[in-house]
């Protein structure tokens, strides 16, 4: 219980120093008033506006109104679309979140079985050109990989939408696409693109892990109790490899979420990466700072929910960190 | 008495880059039921993986090249892996050198021992945690009944190697292949568990090959040793007979090696040189180089195995032609 506790302290820790980050390189990168007040505006104009906004104030007074804001989900408002910044986020996040959703499912539930098969299956030739192909994964830049996918799946056989998320059913304020048919259709590529990478580097990791648990000192002493094969991969192999494994697909559960901007781009996905895009060439600050903050949370949360299954897989988490022993 | 274990001619090869090196060279020795066979020799010398060998373990690049393996009359280096699997565990358990790392950190001991049981015994999965809890009181680890709820983490090293023998004895095995059981753990530890090891052999009359590089162990626990240098046997016999009048020159270097405690002044004895190296070796006996005894023909003759006393030794000053006409 201390450990969930200390793991929870860390990260609204991390929170604040991100929300810290995000603030203080907005606040300073440029004079918001310029971007705010037009050219012609007078120098009490903007003295007044400084005032309103409360940009006289001391640094740790604004950066605590900040906080207090961001607190209740008030980001500002965003000057390129002149609405709440709250709201443009969470008209665009669930787009974002089930795309990185749908695409790490499919990383994981192939990468995880297909890595542990070519370990158990290091000289099979379907092993070796998995491997082939997981190389060629890690290497291929995604939005080439997005590229092709249009033009085979959308322009040649005409199977599969290029643009945008299709039908939408709106479910208490959550906007998805996966209970239309055209939503799910539109889904396939873009989290096929932004999975092929992930897809690839599970499928290596679980590999490489796999072979290494093989040859530790337990699965030999296994082997000599005389242990079933099948006993033996699974009920101990596999789950020793999890462990590394879980961490993984975790950390990129957060780069996908955060990095979803090219696929965003590419597939015209209405999702946070392509505000994002927006944002940044129109230099939208609030909109930015919300956004880093944001990724921040997704990360937070992942991690917590990464060592919370680690206490579900490894006990020697639950007893407390370290190698405990008791003559 | 018949043999419980018989390895004949093993040879056994390592596949280095396209060529076959001799790891463990017309290996013979037997195992009676009971008997605790020490196997000694520097590390190196082919010891383990005679004892992998048996267990069927060898893994590529190695292989067995020649030689048999039989387990109560019955040949079991061609079985096939299922037969194989079946008696692992069951007839010829194994205790292995490190018990930090023999166990599955991720999975209770309860869970490690009655999932050995279950394999290879038809119990239900009650009967199975009766027999576990049994057995970790037998090897003597109190409060057994809450032990097998513990991670391995959460026990020393020498609680585990208690569970290793636990694991070992778990289907009553007839033969036990202990591999450097005891290297691993503190000096105060090693002599409780060899004890217990020895305790729970001679009150079933398991049969133990005790693979050990630590002659004192050998001196303790072994009815009869098996000296092994550079993947052969160079002696047979019984454990007094070896310590008191060994007949290889190797034996009686390694025997003069051991520390004495009442000498303090005298200078330890080694061997001078080194055993020769799987991918380079030596004609004729492979100790030759270092022996102070060698004879010309020690360079280019292999020595067969000759009877001396109670002991057999491959040794051409053991040679009794050579004897008699000397």
């Amino acid at each position: 219980m201390s450990f969930v506790l200390g793991r929870f302290g860390q990260t609204v820790l991390v929170l604040l120093v991100a929300a810290f980050v995000s603030f203080a390189l907005f606040r300073y990168v440029g004079d918001p008033v310029n971007n705010m007040v037009g050219q012609s505006a007078s120098l009490a104009d903007r003295e007044a506006m400084r005032a309103a906004l409360g940009l006289d104030d001391a640094f740790i007074l604004q950066f605590a109104r900040f906080v207090g804001h961001a607190l209740t989900g008030d980001f500002g408002m965003s000057y390129r679309f002149g609405q709440p910044v709250a709201t443009l986020i969470a008209e665009r996040f669930p787009a974002t979140l089930e795309l990185a959703l749908i695409s790490m499912l499919i990383a994981t539930g192939l990468g995880v079985p297909l890595g542990v098969w070519t370990a158990l299956h290091r000289d099979h030739w379907a092993a070796q050109a998995l491997m082939a192909a997981s190389l060629i994964g890690v290497a291929l830049p995604t939005f080439l990989i997005g590229i092709a996918l249009i033009l085979f799946f959308s322009v040649w056989l005409g199977w599969l939408p290029s643009f945008g998320r299709g039908q939408v059913v709106e479910i208490g304020g959550w906007t998805t696409g996966l209970l239309t048919t055209s939503g799910l259709r539109a889904l396939v590529l873009p989290a096929v693109t932004l999975g092929v990478f992930q897809l690839a580097l599970i499928l290596r990791l679980a590999r490489a892990e796999m072979l290494e648990v093989m040859r530790a000192d337990f699965i030999r002493f296994a082997r000599a109790r005389g242990l079933k094969p099948r006993a033996i991969q699974y009920r101990h192999a596999l789950r020793n490899t999890l462990v590394p494994v879980v961490t993984m697909i975790g950390l990129q559960f957060g780069n996908v979420f955060a990095f979803s901007i090219i696929v965003e781009t590419v597939f015209q996905w209405p999702g946070l990466g392509l505000l994002v895009i927006q944002a940044i060439q129109f230099a939208d600050v609030p909109l930015l700072a919300a956004y880093l903050v944001l990724i921040a949370l997704c990360f937070a949360v992942i991690n917590l929910a990464v060592d919370l299954a680690y206490l579900a897989i490894d006990p020697r988490v639950r007893s407390g960190g370290g190698v405990r022993r008791t003559a | 008495m018949t043999a419980l274990l018989k390895v004949e001619g093993l040879r056994v090869e390592i596949a280095r880059r396209g060529r076959a090196m001799t790891a463990i060279d017309d290996v013979s020795f037997e195992i009676a039921g009971g008997e605790i066979l020490g196997v000694v020799g520097e590390s190196g010398a082919g010891k383990s993986v005679t004892g992998t060998a048996v267990l069927g373990l060898l893994e590529p690049p190695a292989r067995q090249a020649a030689g048999r393996i039989l387990f109560d009359g019955r040949r079991i280096d061609t079985l096939d892996e299922d037969a194989m699997r079946a008696l692992r565990g069951k007839e010829i358990a194994a205790v292995f050198q490190d018990p930090l790392t023999s166990l599955d950190p991720l999975m209770t001991i309860g869970d490690q021992l009655t999932e050995t049981i279950r394999t290879h015994l038809d119990l239900t999965q009650p009967e199975a945690v009766e027999r576990a809890a049994r057995l970790l009181a037998e090897v003597g680890i109190p409060a057994p009944r809450e032990r097998l709820a513990s991670y391995p983490h959460e026990m020393s090293g020498g609680m585990r190697q208690r569970v290793v023998l636990a694991l070992a004895f778990s289907c009553e095995p007839r033969l036990i292949i202990a591999d450097e059981p005891t290297t691993a753990l503190d000096v105060s530890i090693q002599a409780q568990i060899l004890d217990l090891l020895r305790a729970m052999c001679r009150e079933r009359g398991t049969a133990v090959m005790l693979v050990t590089h630590d002659m004192g162990v050998i001196a303790e626990v072994a009815d009869r040793v098996a000296v092994m240098y550079a993947g052969r046997l160079v002696e047979v016999g019984p454990t007094a007979r070896l310590l008191a009048e060994a007949a290889h020159p190797y034996t009686r270097g390694l025997m003069a090696s051991i520390p004495d405690m009442h000498r303090r002044d005298v200078e330890l004895a080694q061997i001078p040189g080194s055993m020769p190296r799987p991918d380079a070796p030596v004609p004729g006996c492979a100790f030759h180089p270092r022996c102070p005894h060698a004879l010309v023909r020690c360079a280019s003759e292999r020595p067969p195995t000759f009877a001396v006393g109670a002991s057999e030794v491959a040794c051409w000053l053991a040679d009794p032609v050579a004897r008699s006409a000397a």
